[in-house]
């Protein structure tokens, strides 16, 4: 089986940290993984994304061309990489800042309020961490208790807090 | 899954330096390698080690010049119009036959060009750069754990043949994370040198290290000497992997991000019922000219070449087959990444319609 999942949204919405949640749950599971992101001036408040592979076979090219998922944030990156996502694939929108329909019926397609969702909940900033939980739970990439020990483990021990936070807000998009 | 560790290129091959014993780094930032410096800024200083920024990649290569002169383990990083920056004291290391690791995560060019990942530096990197007769040994990994491993060998086969090694990954290898496992060297008792400029002690003869010598005779026997040297380099250091390369029709070769991609379009041409192999060259020089031997044992072949370049390495590819086969070449440039499919369909205009 192999997972090809793009991340897209703005700088600063955590999507490189959210595949790289993706990968490192990947690798703690013995899978071959690849997380390639964008980089250089885009990274810095422009378009942000990433390209991660999980798969039992080697990873050959890390660039996704046909994403099995796509998970978006933002409505640019709707538009750049809708059409790229394979018949049957599934579709992660943020519906807090993409006002549009995906236009996609051959696609599965998850609206979630997601930047909404955290702000009500108090972490602005973990939206990213909704979206990965609900990508999570509808690709069954990994099971719950996998996801929860691979966040455990990438949040350094020191920041108990932070690590608390990011399990509520995963869970949150797991549940949704 | 053993001790792996998720790492993005960059940071990898820095950590590995570091494990291989390297103290001393200096460099300048450049989009995309300036994760090596910033991890070497990290953890230099934690671990006594010298971590500089020069202000610029020529003052970068002559501290490089500096420290390998007197001994020690010495790396340098940059990308592409940082290299070019560099090449007159690469130049100079090489004719002091003074060891050192280089790295270049190669980006788009001519001039400053882009910031995506390219093989456009190929030439400069195999075939001079800069002035004289000498050779870099030019390592090309494709994953991250290989550049892990090839950082060690780097410093061994510099050390080893007293001659400056380059590591040539591109922006996506030294961006990607990937897991990889850092293996337990011990570097606390590597050979003494001798020739070094490490302080006589008051018990031997003065070292020199130096790349003037005005008597013509004196630079040529210099030059035969190191001449000898790359000899060995190229009968003990080759290396490549070959994959189906005997019975195949048609021969991929390529090396770095540009043999990953191969890889999926060789499985897909498979599927499709063409015969096709790869040759994914490690050792850009010394060039694997052996593992060519290997695949025309069997009689004619086509070979294609895949390069994000206009054409560097299959020049030497026509070398190594040199009218025993056809060779063909498909490339992207500028930063643009090559498909699978865009090879695929090379593939299939060569071995015709199945």
């Amino acid at each position: 089986m192999t997972y090809e999942t793009i991340f897209a949204g703005f700088g600063g919405q955590g999507i490189l940290f959210a595949g790289k949640v993706i990968a490192y749950a990947g690798m703690l599971e013995g899978k071959n993984v690849s997380h390639l992101p964008s980089y250089g001036p885009e990274m810095r408040g422009g378009t942000a994304n990433c390209s991660v592979i999980v798969s039992d076979e080697d990873v050959a090219s890390p660039i996704i061309t046909e994403p099995t998922a796509l998970v978006v944030m933002n409505a640019p990156s709707l538009d750049k990489f809708e059409n790229a996502v394979v018949p049957g694939g599934k579709i992660f929108i943020d519906s807090a800042l993409i006002s549009r329909k995906c236009e996609r019926d051959d696609a599965d397609v998850f609206t979630i309020p997601a930047t909404q969702m955290a702000n009500d909940m108090g972490f602005p900033k973990l939206a990213n961490m909704i979206m990965v939980g609900k990508l999570i739970k509808e690709t069954e990439m990994f099971t719950w208790e996998q996801l929860e020990g691979a966040v455990t483990k990438l949040v350094p021990a020191a920041k108990a807090a932070m690590l608390e936070s990011n399990l509520k807000a995963l869970q949150a998009g797991y549940n949704y | 899954m053993g001790n792996k560790v998720l790492m993005k290129g960059n940071e990898a091959l820095a950590e590995a330096a570091i494990r291989a014993g390297c103290r001393h780094f200096f460099g300048y930032p450049i989009t995309p390698q300036t994760e090596v410096s910033a991890y070497m800024a990290k953890k230099m200083p934690k671990i006594g080690g010298t971590f500089l920024q020069a202000e610029s990649e020529v003052s970068a290569i002559n501290m490089v010049y500096g420290a390998g002169g007197a001994g020690v383990r010495v790396m340098t990083s940059s990308s592409s119009p940082g290299i070019s920056l560099k090449q007159e004291g690469i130049s100079y290391i090489a004719g002091a036959d003074v060891p050192c690791v280089i790295i270049n995560i190669v980006r788009g060019g001519p001039g400053l060009g882009g910031i995506q990942p390219a093989q456009s530096d190929y030439f400069q990197a195999t075939k001079g750069g800069g002035h004289g007769d000498y050779h870099l040994v030019v390592l090309a990994p494709s994953s991250i754990q290989e550049m892990v491993d090839l950082t060690a060998d780097a410093f061994d086969i510099g050390d080893k043949y007293r001659c400056p090694v380059m590591i040539m990954g591109d922006g996506m290898l030294g961006q990607m994370m990937e897991p990889v496992e850092f293996k337990d060297t011990d570097v606390s008792d590597l050979p003494e040198k001798e020739w070094a400029t490490s302080g006589t002690g008051m018990k031997r003869k003065k070292n020199i290290i130096n790349s003037l010598f005005i008597e013509a005779s004196e630079l040529e026997d210099l030059v035969l000497e190191r001449q000898q040297r790359y000899e060995q380099i190229e009968k003990n250091e080759v290396r490549y992997e070959a994959v189906d390369i005997e019975d195949a029709d048609i021969i991929l070769v390529a090396y770095g991000t540009t043999a990953r991609i191969a890889k999926t379009a060789m499985a897909k041409a498979k599927e499709q019922g063409y015969k096709v192999g790869i040759i994914r060259p490690i050792t850009l020089w010394p060039f694997p000219f052996e593992a060519f031997e290997k695949a025309l044992a069997g009689g004619k072949k086509t070979f294609l070449t895949v390069e994000m370049s206009m054409g560097q390495m299959v020049e030497d590819v026509r070398l190594a087959v040199n009218g025993r086969g056809d060779v063909h070449f498909f490339g992207r440039t500028g930063g643009v990444v090559p498909t699978p499919k865009e090879i695929l369909a090379k593939i299939v205009e060569l071995g015709g319609a199945k």
